[in-house]
């Protein structure tokens, strides 16, 4: 779906980091919160200020005193991103802040932004964040990891649908059960890529392809259906990994760190995926089932939304009200694109005029300004 | 007309002083500093060592009227951005209402009012674009911090759609002499670069807070509202200071001598603002604006030789003088001029004395992609009954302006511009919609 680098970052919002990751630029004088860790990079160190800090509100406080770009990571043990900041120049600081809970991590340093960088061990200790979350909270998390994880178990079958019209070499009955077997993923979008090494198997685009990688995935064969207009050597394989990869989803899914932030962001990020992917038509260049897609991921955002609507609403009710309103609007103005009103069959992209195609891409800005403040509403 | 854009720069003393950093800069507005063209690491190094940024833009104290870069005060009677001495670089924007909901529109305005205030005093929106909740985006997107206030000048206006039945229950204010512009021989017009129901001009003589202006009022105004076009214009052609230096236009030539200067307000009075007895009331002190997007024939127009070139425009291209005069600014003997010549038929005296505020920029929009440069003038003509004014002069310079061989007018657009926002309580559009 996007390029592998961005599922990456997305990773770390959407999961590991309980709150956004928020590297932004510090005034030299401003006070690196008291219990921040101070991470000074240079080109052939990255020396860390304690090795041990507790649970909760983590911040980084990282000087690049190097002469390179660099970048700065706090991994998992298993080099699953918590949060990161790249393009720390030379000379700068950045903060960077994420919750993290108890257990062992590794700040890695990346001068020149390339290979594995520079480590040091860290380890957090005792647990306070986590704790502190509201029973209501604790509801719509749980709520959302059922959602998630219902999607996923819903999508397989139609996944092996796809397929198998696909290892049968029926290329009409393939293209039929393309869209929807992507629904449940698009609506998830977020979670899914947090697991780094699956969505670059199974979403990536040619043009998000890294050089060595072989193109694997619902694209690759869309391609071929649609441009192709037959099915390579390869497609039964394509096929069979399809649906490896894709059960390997959903046995991780239920696994995936959730958290109120997390549900927030992944909502503004499936916004995100519109106006970069969908509304742009790049997302389903061969198919043109775009607005299939997009459905998706509007729909995906809004159950977020509803779940976390109790909270926010206590904390910024003229949010609520606004957010309300624009989700409607957009779909109606989807609607308009439907054959019925349950029908997940939509008018084929290429037939959405320019001056359409802004009035969609007007619909998500107008919905995706407010949804970036849902996060903030959530934590108040 | 369309091309009539001349006259003088700022004065050199009012040049932005570039040395001049946030360091040094006492309490007020000082965006400067950090940032040239060298791009977000440099000014997040900047900003990372800086520490009086903050002390900055959080002053509140306005600028000294004479500090180079200074802030252009945004209260008054009229809006500023029009007889305001022109700034150096333009970011124009048009929009369309998307909202239905007149409380929509009216909150939309006061909030760009108050985000104009803050920005055009050289101040972040908002809460500012750092320091806030990490969860939440910051309300201002930081491109323009450390920058001086750059005399940007932010100026809105309504279009006729505004004004439509059934819409927002304007149409019965909506001004007589607010008319769609006739369609003029030769007007290849996109309705993707031109019409609108709102604008916003901003100037500034740093175009990075000109787009920063754009960028932020966009952003507050999604769901309300949704950019329709925007322009970038990287060179005035006119000035409203009389007695410097005369701009050149693309086509290397000065061009609309007889700007209608900022400081003689008799003449702003008799050309350029609407008065109470031509209504309707809610306009008075306001004006109206005449945009066109103007392509010019950069490549075919370099092939003419210089005195076709010279007589298509009625002037040397040296000096700027019209035919058979010495100095630029010698009034000009139009029947010396051939008929068709560009300076004779934009003349106010070819026009019973009409005249406008022309405030236009030059464009480069890359290349066409034929190898072209994409350019031309984003012609601004602020005026007082674009009945009187631009239509008759356009009409005349349509049918016969020898410069038609080299340019062709592809965009267009008419707003009426409301008068000055008075005070702190004051927003645009108040004596209009409420």
């Amino acid at each position: 779906m996007r390029p592998v680098r961005l599922s990456v970052v997305t990773a770390t919002a959407a999961v590991a980091a309980l709150t956004a990751v928020t590297g932004c630029a510090e005034k030299s004088d401003a006070k690196a919160g008291d219990g921040a860790v101070q991470v000074t990079a240079a080109d052939d160190s990255c020396e860390v200020s304690k090795k041990e800090f507790p649970a909760g509100h983590v911040e980084l406080a990282v000087e690049n005193k190097g002469t390179k770009i660099t970048e700065v990571y706090l991994l998992f043990p298993d080099d699953r991103i918590v949060t990161e900041r790249e393009n720390i120049g030379p000379g700068t600081k950045a903060k960077i802040t994420a919750e993290v809970k108890a257990g062992s991590y590794e700040i890695a340093c990346k001068p020149g932004m390339k290979g594995d960088g520079i480590r040091q061990k860290v380890t957090v200790t005792g647990g306070t964040a986590a704790a502190k979350r509201s029973p209501e909270m604790d509801a719509a998390v749980a709520a959302y990891r059922k959602y998630v994880q219902t999607q996923a178990d819903e999508t397989l079958p139609k996944v092996k649908v796809f397929t198998d019209a696909v290892r049968a070499g029926d290329l009409e009955a393939a293209k039929k059960a393309y869209a929807p077997s992507r629904i449940g993923w698009e609506r998830t979008e977020p979670v899914a890529e947090s697991f780094g090494d699956i969505d670059p198997k199974v979403d990536v685009r040619a043009d998000g392809l890294e050089t060595g990688q072989k193109w694997t995935g619902w694209h690759r064969l869309e391609k071929e259906l649609w441009q192709d207009k037959k099915l390579g050597p390869d497609a039964k394989a394509l096929a069979n990994a399809l649906d490896k990869d894709l059960a390997d989803w959903q046995q991780r899914v239920g696994k995936a760190e959730i958290t109120p932030t997390s549900m927030a962001n992944g909502a503004k990020e499936l916004l995100d995926e519109v106006a970069a992917g969908k509304v742009t038509g790049e997302e389903e260049r061969y198919s043109h089932t775009d607005l299939v897609d997009f459905k998706g991921n509007v729909e995906g955002a809004q159950h977020s939304y509803e779940l976390l609507k109790p909270v926010a609403s206590k904390n910024d009710p003229a949010l609520v009200t606004e957010l309300d309103k624009r989700f409607a609007a957009l779909n109606k103005l989807l609607d308009t694109y439907r054959d019925g009103p349950d029908s997940y069959e939509f008018t084929s992209y290429e037939k959405v005029g320019k001056a359409e195609r802004k009035e969609l891409s007007d619909g998500v800005n107008a919905l995706a300004e407010p949804l970036s403040k849902l996060a903030a509403a959530v934590v108040k | 007309m369309p091309f009539d854009d001349s006259t003088d720069d700022t004065t050199p003393d009012e040049k932005p002083d570039k040395e001049h950093d946030a360091k040094t800069a006492p309490t007020p507005p000082s965006r400067r500093a950090l940032l040239g063209w060298g791009g977000a690491g440099l000014a997040l190094g900047a900003a990372a060592a800086g520490g009086a940024m903050a002390a900055v833009r959080d002053g509140d104290t306005a600028a000294p009227a004479a500090e180079s870069g200074a802030a252009v005060p945004f209260h008054g009677r009229h809006q500023a951005g029009i007889a305001t001495d022109v700034q150096d670089r333009l970011h124009f924007a048009a929009f369309d209402v998307t909202t239905e909901d007149r409380a929509e529109l009216v909150q939309l305005l006061k909030d760009w009012t108050r985000a104009a205030e803050r920005m055009t005093a050289g101040h972040a929106v908002g809460e500012g674009a750092y320091g806030g909740l990490p969860e939440a985006p910051p309300d201002d997107t930081g491109e323009a911090l450390g920058l001086k206030p750059s005399r940007l000048t932010l100026t809105v206006g309504f279009g006729p759609g505004l004004f439509a039945k059934e819409r927002f229950g304007l149409a019965e204010r909506r001004p007589a002499a607010l008319v769609e512009l006739p369609k003029f021989p030769g007007d290849n017009l996109d309705p993707a670069r031109g019409g609108g129901d709102l604008c916003v001009q901003a100037c500034a003589d740093d175009p990075q807070v000109a787009v920063h202006a754009i960028r932020n009022l966009a952003r507050i105004g999604f769901g309300k509202v949704a950019v329709r076009w925007s322009q970038l214009g990287f060179g005035k052609t006119s000035s409203t200071t009389p007695g410097a230096q005369t701009p050149r236009n693309l086509f290397g030539f000065k061009d609309g001598t007889s700007n209608i200067a900022g400081t003689d307000t008799a003449a702003l009075d008799k050309h350029v603002w609407v008065s109470e007895a031509d209504g309707p009331g809610w306009l008075a002190g306001g004006s109206y604006l005449v945009a066109r997007r103007i392509s010019m024939r950069i490549e075919t127009w370099d092939r003419t030789s210089l005195q076709e070139q010279e007589d298509v425009f009625g002037r040397d291209k040296g000096e700027g003088a019209a035919v058979g005069k010495a100095r630029e600014h010698d009034k000009p003997n139009l029947k010396a001029m051939l008929p068709t010549s560009h300076v004779r038929l934009a003349h106010p005296d070819s026009h019973h004395g009409a005249r406008m505020l022309r405030r236009g920029y030059s464009f480069t929009d890359g290349t066409d992609g034929l190898g072209r440069l994409d350019a031309g003038l984003f012609f601004l003509a602020y005026q007082r009954d674009v009945r009187d004014a631009f239509i008759p002069v356009q009409r005349s310079l349509a049918r016969s302006d020898a410069l038609n061989e080299y340019i062709q007018h592809v965009g267009s657009a008419v707003f009426a511009i409301p008068p000055g926002v008075r005070d702190k309580d004051d927003w645009w559009g108040r004596a209009l919609i409420s």
